[in-house]
């Protein structure tokens, strides 16, 4: 049995369940966002700036950006394990997949979070 | 966009420059795209639209759905 160690949990079908779940969960979140969009007509800096220092909406980015993390990883790890057979460059591509998502993530705390 | 300079300068390239609209059309356009074959994925995997026919179906239905939307954000960033 080909034991893959670059997938993101211990199981193929728990691959499949965190795809769904997370990809819930950006669907509440982008739904909201746009749907804040629209109702907020000549949306100014106080009033965005003051819906981010709510901290329930701070969690809910959080969640929104670890779960973008997870489910970006899985589905282009299926990409890179489909089409990118020769193993030198599915590992630099998945390392560069991974990077990216780690700084996205640092990235996003710090700016919920930051100073 | 830690100040309202930063606001104002990404509200500005945004309602000004042609090509910042035509980009963010296009990342928005994707994921509209994205967003509603993921939900004919979800009502996949609960068991629908797994046949030919409505397999196809659910697929029109998804690129007519997404269509619809593309043009629509597009309307709303120009």
């Amino acid at each position: 049995m080909v034991t893959s160690i670059t997938n993101f949990g211990r199981s193929g079908l728990y691959d499949w369940m965190m795809q769904r779940v997370t990809a819930v969960v950006l669907m509440a979140y982008t739904v909201f966002i746009i749907g804040y969009l629209l109702f907020s007509s000549d949306l100014t800096y106080a009033q965005w700036s003051a819906l981010f220092e709510n901290t329930f909406m701070r969690l809910f980015t959080l969640l929104a950006i670890l779960s973008m993390a997870a489910h970006a990883w899985i589905g282009l790890w299926s990409v890179s394990t489909d089409y990118i057979k020769p193993t030198g460059i599915r590992f630099v591509f998945q390392s560069v997949c991974g990077l990216l998502a780690f700084v996205y993530v640092v990235w996003g705390i710090q700016i919920l979070w930051g100073l | 966009m830690q100040s309202q300079a930063g606001f104002d300068a990404a509200s500005d390239l945004l309602s000004n420059s042609f090509l910042a609209k035509l980009i963010m059309w296009g990342f928005v356009s994707a994921l509209l795209y994205h967003f509603v074959a993921g939900i004919k994925h979800l009502i996949m995997d609960l068991g629908h639209c797994e046949e030919l026919e409505s397999g196809k179906l659910a697929a029109k239905v998804t690129l007519i759905v997404a269509g619809v939307l593309v043009l629509l954000a597009g309307v709303w960033i120009w």
